[in-house]
């Protein structure tokens, strides 16, 4: 019961901005208003909502291991692909009967998460750190592109699993759960929606705790001073590796989700511009905290959404500009600027503060 | 048994010898410093020392164990604890949250909550506990540092210049910190410059130049000895 309580009281702590009663009501209100939205919209947008909720796992990644952990991982979408092809090799060869999808989903997202253990045992205990991080990882979810990119003919599939090349791989089920009386197929709206958002909750808090735990210590100390913290006895790269895969499997859990949601995936999704979009979602919003990048990353979603409908070919530059305008008005992420702001404002300052 | 013994340790970028076959034993308990102009190797040594270089040939022995193939984190945890020559705090975290990184791994739960308030105390820090580390004065960064290896309970610690940038009273406070840890049976390697420290707190004197053990003694020996004040001086005037 105690130690429930201890790590229950790693929710709030100095990794993460946001505490008190205000903080928690807040996040109350957001929640029950994220669970009543549906009631009040229509399938099409509750389901185009989910893709939105699909990224913040990726983006929630990048927080991890770039914002707390300080090395900058351009590959993401490495594990996003794998995780996402992972899926739909083995739901298309084993279907989705007696909860399958969830298995595979969870096997998926393992299968990303052992890549990135390999990867990076040869980064982190070959010590590279760094702009190299950045190459690497970079360079290694290209080569997946360029790969999945020519696997267009008939000889390229995994059992009944055609690879399809650029065209991308599709006709996967959906996520089903099994249930009495008619398994429960989560197609891309309301269903679905209730089960990636129970997911992105848990995942939030989850990390809210492991970051205020001595773990999130550590990968902290990592980013402001290893050598520092190799000195206080802790094994640097054992710890980056640790964030490094769990980074991997939120980034593989933003792929399987993606995939489940609209039965498709693709070589572009490991591409440049799929790469370089995470890291403009997570600076602006504030990499080195998970409630700027979970608001940035959304808000960040929202907007690009409406510019590419209203303005198509604009929308990539206006992201461009808003990475440029963020690295040089607010280096630390607009929305954790403004919560910053705020909590000076607020007179919970004196408790403590944030 | 010597408690750190170093023996015929090599260390050479290039040509440059900048260790040169150094033997050099601590006694448990003692209080020790390394003096010698600058580039006599006094950093390399602890790089050394602490696993951060790996010597061309030598041996460095702590409590009896071989580690020199030991990697640095496992040197920490055999007993080992070090204060840089430029102070490593954690600069965007808070001052309380630097000792809790180095004291969590000995310490948990409400303990840890009273030995940093106690290594706080110690340091005459506890006012300054909510500041971010990096607003700290340059003499409170070495103090809180040398908190931090502290908190470890090494049976060894090494202060690389812990006064550097220091004024006179804040010199004799640090002196007193470390005697107040030396009388709680913490061995103590200094590297130091200013005479004052050295005469203060050493109990013995190691000179090193051009990468090699110059002399050895008490400081009233090393003192006298006009060998050492030439070397000295050969820098000023070169």
């Amino acid at each position: 019961m105690n130690s429930l309580l201890r790590i229950l009281g790693h929710l709030e702590g100095p990794q993460t901005v946001g505490r008190g009663p205000l903080f928690w009501a807040l996040f109350a209100v957001a929640l029950v208003a994220a669970c009543a939205y549906p009631a009040f919209s229509d399938g099409y947008t509750v389901g185009n909502t989910v893709y939105f909720f699909t990224w913040v796992f990726i983006a929630l990644s990048l927080c991890l291991i770039w914002g707390y952990g300080g090395s900058l991982s351009f590959g993401q979408t490495a594990f996003f692909g794998i995780a996402g092809y992972g899926y739909g090799i083995l739901t298309i060869n084993y279907g989705s009967a007696y909860g399958f999808t969830l298995v595979a989903m969870l096997l998926a997202i393992a299968v990303a998460a052992l890549f990135a253990l390999l990867l990076g045992y040869f980064m982190f205990f070959g010590r590279i750190s760094g702009v190299f991080l950045g190459i690497v990882t970079l360079a290694v979810t290209l080569m997946l592109e360029r790969f999945m990119a020519q696997t267009a003919g008939p000889e390229w599939h995994v059992g009944t699993a055609r690879l399809n090349g650029f065209n991308g791989m599709s006709g996967m089920p959906p996520i089903t759960i099994p249930w009495p009386g008619g398994s429960i197929v989560l197609f891309a709206d309301i269903g679905l929606y209730y089960f990636v958002l129970g997911l992105l909750v848990l995942v939030y808090l989850g990390l809210r705790i492991l970051m205020n735990s001595a773990f999130g210590n550590v990968v902290v100390a990592i980013r402001e001073n290893p050598e520092r913290a190799e000195m206080l006895g802790y094994d640097v790269r054992k710890y980056q590796l640790i964030t490094f895969v769990i980074g991997a499997a939120l980034a593989g859990t933003s792929g399987v989700l993606y995939t489940a949601w609209g039965q498709y995936i693709t070589p572009s999704s490991m591409g440049m511009t799929a790469a370089a979009l995470p890291l403009i979602w997570v600076a602006v919003g504030g990499r080195s905290d998970l409630t700027s990048t979970l608001v940035g990353t959304l808000t960040v979603l929202l907007v690009f959404q409406a510019l590419t409908i209203y303005g198509s070919q604009y929308a990539l530059v206006c992201m461009g500009l808003l990475l440029v305008l963020t690295v040089l008005l607010a280096p630390n992420g607009l929305v954790l600027g403004l919560m910053r702001l705020l909590a000076r404002l607020s007179p919970s300052r004196r408790t403590g503060g944030v | 048994m010597p408690l750190l013994e170093i023996s015929r340790l090599n260390k050479h970028f290039g040509g440059l010898h900048v260790t040169n076959s150094v033997d050099l034993a601590l006694e448990a308990g003692e209080i020790h410093c390394l003096i010698g102009p600058n580039g006599a190797g006094k950093s390399t040594l602890f790089r050394l020392i602490l696993g951060e270089y790996q010597p061309g040939s030598g041996h460095i022995f702590f409590a009896g164990e071989n580690v020199t193939p030991l990697k640095s984190f496992a040197r920490i945890h055999r007993g080992l604890s070090v204060k840089f020559q430029v102070p490593g705090v954690f600069k965007g975290l808070s001052v309380r949250q630097n000792l809790e990184i180095a004291a969590q791994r000995l310490h948990h739960g409400a303990e840890l909550d009273g030995e940093i308030d106690r290594l706080l105390d110690f340091l005459g820090l506890a006012d300054a506990q909510a500041q971010l580390a990096g607003n700290l004065s340059h003499g409170q960064k070495q103090w809180l540092e040398i908190g931090m290896a502290v908190s470890l309970k090494p049976r060894l610690l090494l202060l690389d210049e812990p006064t550097a940038g220091m004024s006179p009273e804040e010199t004799h406070a640090t002196g007193a910190m470390v005697q107040r840890l030396n009388a709680e049976g913490m061995t103590v390697l200094a590297i130091e410059h200013d005479m004052a420290f050295v005469r203060q707190v050493a109990q013995r004197v190691t000179v090193l130049h051009l990468g090699q053990v110059f002399a050895q003694g008490s400081i009233d020996q090393i003192v006298a000895d006009e060998r050492v004040a030439a070397i000295y001086l050969g820098q000023a005037h070169a």
